[in-house]
Order: structure tokens, then sequence, then C-alpha cells
């Protein structure tokens, strides 16, 4: 196996007398697409907040292409959970936040941006307010507004969380469309099993609060995923034998965690 | 061609519906008015005690000279007060977030000076500052300032969690954190306070100028009961309700060029 992108080994986090996060190790490949999967409150979010910098952990280690992770230049990208898109700015000016904050001139970062606005279906809309745009296009934006970053790992916290099933579905199928194609290295932290099945290469499944890693799954479908019907019948019995482990914690089914 | 016919259709409509929607505050101002009208003119009390609304209105005529002499000084001590008192919540509600212990300190303080009755307070700050501009302008400040600093707090605290962690993730420090975000935030609770503010701006100045003056619409009030004229005293006060409505109409005017995305909320994306 050639050195991973991210490890973490053995990382613990207490909140006042709540252990929130309990020994979780991962590793995530240059290039792959990870899914961390668990329910509501299990600390999924807290774990990018560790990553972010947000918070510090009690212990265990995080190490970035080998290298301890500290201090305030991450090389994260992160996509929170709601879009969280300023509304007193244009999209245009909404994407390029990033480069503004790393110290690039406003209409450098606009030149910079702007040609990937057709790509991600947003052409036309440079000018128009957040309010403006369907969830959708917000969320998309938001997407943008993450890659543009040029950063080597890409987080995204819940991204479809708050859409509607319907376009939900269709940006799950526009998001894995596009990783094809840029093979951006990235974290989602999901609830939503078919989300994670969809999107991954690789899932870790975690347990209600204090978060364990109780299960990791590899997923092996071809892609684009779920336009054919034996790849979609495999899908659908993955996805069975997940909710079976999110909903029967089992103690002896947690194979891979420490392994 | 029929372009133009369905722009000016548009307008038409909009007009109508401005006015359906001005028309209850229309009809109730009016008939207030009117019951006035009628009592004084037909329950026999003299117009030393109520005046007429048409008496006032003609005696504001006749008298609009004076009236626009004072209501200058009322106006400027006004503007001076407000424009200090704005600068100086600004300045104080941007220390206070990033200091918050300065916040814990401070606004009990601030709390307590809005406790003063001003019916106390504006006699002594002449009896202090003298009968010139300042203690107008110090009066003003004091009643103006609390609403706006708390509308800034309230605002940059408001900021959503999301973004907060989103520009942290960006590496961005704690000034580029309030100037991106904590600000731009804070302007819709910042416009709120203002029209609270700007409302006791002008009754702040006529505090102070009825307590001593030498010109103004609050010296001018107190003559004019003085010299048993009510309708002079209503006069003056219409003149005042007019500067209040004009400042904030200003407010509303400045909130909706300062925030232009609010006025932009279309469905022209929903469907894409």
């Amino acid at each position: 196996m050639n050195a991973p992108r991210l490890r973490l080994d053995q990382v613990n986090y207490r909140y006042g007398d709540l252990q929130v996060l309990e020994n979780i190790s991962m590793t995530v490949q240059p290039g792959e697409f990870v899914s961390i999967l668990g329910p509501s409150g299990s600390g999924k979010s807290t774990l990018f907040r560790l990553l972010t910098g947000a918070i510090t952990t009690d212990t265990g280690t995080t190490e970035f292409d080998g290298k301890p992770l500290a201090g305030a230049e991450r090389p994260f990208a992160f996509m929170p959970q709601r879009d969280a898109l300023m509304p007193w700015r244009k999209i245009l000016d909404n994407t390029t936040l990033g480069l503004e904050v790393q110290g690039m001139r406003r209409a450098a970062a606009r030149e910079r941006v702007a040609p990937l606005f057709s790509e991600f279906g947003l052409a036309g809309f440079e000018e128009n307010y957040p309010t403006e745009l369907s969830g959708g296009m917000r969320q998309r934006a938001a997407l943008l507004r993450t890659v543009v970053q040029d950063k080597p790992m890409l987080l995204l916290d819940e991204p479809f969380g708050a859409l509607d099933a319907l376009t939900r579905a269709g940006m799950q199928r526009w998001l894995e469309a596009m990783w094809e194609k840029h093979r951006w290295t990235a974290m989602l932290v999901t609830h939503d099993v078919r989300e994670a099945v969809h999107l991954s290469d690789r899932i870790y499944v975690l347990s209600p609060r204090p978060a364990k890693v109780i299960r990791e799954i590899e997923i092996d479908l071809p892609r684009p995923r779920g336009r054919d019907a034996a790849t979609q019948a495999r899908a659908a019995a993955i996805e069975a034998d997940i909710l079976e482990t999110l909903l029967k914690p089992d103690p002896d089914h947690s194979g891979g965690a420490s392994s | 061609m029929s372009f133009s016919q369905s722009q000016s259709g548009r307008l038409a409509v909009q007009m109508i519906s401005h006015i359906r929607h001005a028309l209850p505050a229309v009809l109730a101002v009016g008939s207030l008015v009117l019951i006035w009208e009628g009592y004084a003119r037909f329950s026999g009390v003299s117009p030393t005690t109520l005046p007429a609304p048409s008496r006032v209105l003609e005696q504001a005529f006749e008298y609009r000279q004076a009236l626009f002499d004072n209501a200058i000084p009322t106006l400027r001590a006004t503007l001076t007060g407000f424009a200090l008192s704005l600068a100086a919540a600004f300045l104080l509600s941007v220390i206070i977030d990033f200091v918050p212990r300065l916040k814990r300190a401070l606004f009990p303080v601030f709390i307590i000076s809005q406790t003063l009755p001003l019916v106390a307070i504006a006699p002594l700050i002449v009896l202090w500052f003298g009968f010139g501009l300042l203690p107008k302008i110090l009066l003003v400040a004091l009643v103006t300032f609390f609403p706006m600093l708390v509308a800034l707090s309230k605002g940059y605290e408001a900021t959503e969690q999301d973004l907060e962690q989103l520009l942290a993730s960006m590496g961005a420090p704690r000034w580029k954190l309030f100037w991106l975000a904590r600000l731009p935030s804070s302007l819709p609770f910042f416009f709120a306070g203002l029209r609270i503010s700007i409302t006791y701006a002008v009754v702040g100045a006529i505090f102070a100028e009825y307590a001593g003056a030498a010109k103004g619409l609050g010296i001018y009030m107190l003559n004019a009961k003085n010299n048993f004229r009510p309708d002079l005293v209503l006069a003056a006060v219409l003149v005042s309700a007019a500067l209040t409505l004009c400042l904030f109409g200003a407010a509303v005017l400045a909130e909706r060029l300062a925030m232009p995305w609010t006025r932009r909320v279309s469905t022209g994306g929903q469907n894409r």
C-alpha cells in the first residue's frame, strides 16, 4: 500500500465528561473517496472540527502525507453542512471567498473561478445572489467554492442533507461524475447509507456516541454506479448490510476497524 | 410596443397595490383628525385648551418662518448627536466583539445609562455644558446610542456557525472573520436598531432644548405653552414629527442601498 494522504491513529476526544470520539483510526489514500457513515449526533462533524483545527485532540495522532497536522494552515478545503453561502455576496464572489482569504486579489480570483461556472451548472448566475438560486444550485456553488481553493483534500460535511430527496439523488450522480473526472481526495460525512454507497471507495461505519469505527467496507462497484440492474442489486445488498450494522450494533461484527 | 404596454400595465397594478396597502393607515389617521376637528368645533371647548387641527395647520402656516428658524438648530443637534452616537456605538461594538470580557464590564454601565429619567438628566446636562449645541448633542447621543450598540452586538453574534467554521478552515484570522462575516451578518440587526434609535433622536434634542436653549423647537414649544398658545405647541410638534419621519425614511433608504440582496428575491432559479 502506498503512503496514505490522511491517517488518524487512536484519536480520542472528550467534551467535558462526554466521550465523543473513541480510538478512531482511519486512513484516506490519495485520490480516494472515503465516507464516514454514522447515526446523527455520533460525532462525525466533531471529526471534521478536529481536522480543520477548530478543536484539538486529547490523545492520538493525525498525520497528513506522513507529517503531523498542526497550526492554522490546513491542507483541507471544507464544505459545511448547509451551503453557508454569504447572502450579501453574489454567487461569483461567494465562490472566490477561499482565494480571497488566501490573499488573492478579488479580480484575479474572479478570473480564476469564472471559467468553472459552466462545468458546475452555474453559467449565467454569476451576478445573482444566493437567495435567487435553487437548493441544488446553491450546493454546487458551495462545492465550487470548496474545490477552487486547490487544497490537497476535500472535507464534505453532509453536503446534501438539506436537499429534497429528488434533488439529492441528482446531486449525488453529479458529484460522482465530477469526482470521476477530477479524482479529488475526499472525505464525506453522511448519515445517508445510499449516498455513502453511491459515492465512496471505502466506508467507515461509526457507532452512536462515543463514536468508534465499527466497520470498514470496501465498495468495489463499477462507476458510474446505479445505472445498470446488476450494480444496483449489489449496491442494495451492501446498503441492507450496512443498515443492519447501524441499527443493531453487534460487537462481533466490528472486523475491519482494529485489524 | 406590447412590451412597454405591459410595463406600464404592471406599473399601474403596482400603484394600485401601494394605494391599497396604505389605505387603512390613511383612513385611521383621517378619521382621528376628523373626530378631533368635530369635537373642537362643536363641544364648545376653548381653542386655548384644545385647538382644532385646522387651526393648528393655519397657525403653522402663519408662523412658518419662526418654525423653520427653530427647526434648523434642532435638526443640527439631532444630526450631529446621531452621527456621534453612531460612531461611538460602532467603535464600541467592534472593541467589545474583539474583547468579550469588556462586554461584561461595560454593558451594565450602558444599561444603567438607559434607566436615567430624561426629565432629570436634561437640565443637569444643560447645567454642566451650557446653553450651546454640546448638551443637545450629548443628550441625543445618550438616547440613541444603546439600541444601536445592542443591535450591532447581537448582529455579530448572529453570524452563522457554519460560516465561521468555513472561514476558520480557510485559515482566516480573527479580523478577517469579522470583516468578511460578522460585520455583514450584523447589517439587518444594525438597521433595525437604527430605525428605533432615529425615532428617539429628535425627541432627545427637543428634551435638551426644553431644559434650556436659545433656539430650537423645544424652547419654541416651551415659550408657546407659556404664552397659552397650544396651537403653536402642536404646530411645533407637527414639525418635529415631520423631521422624525424624514429621518426614518432616510434610514429605510440607507438600508435598501446597503443591503441590495434583500430586494432581489425571485423564483427565477428555482426550476433549474
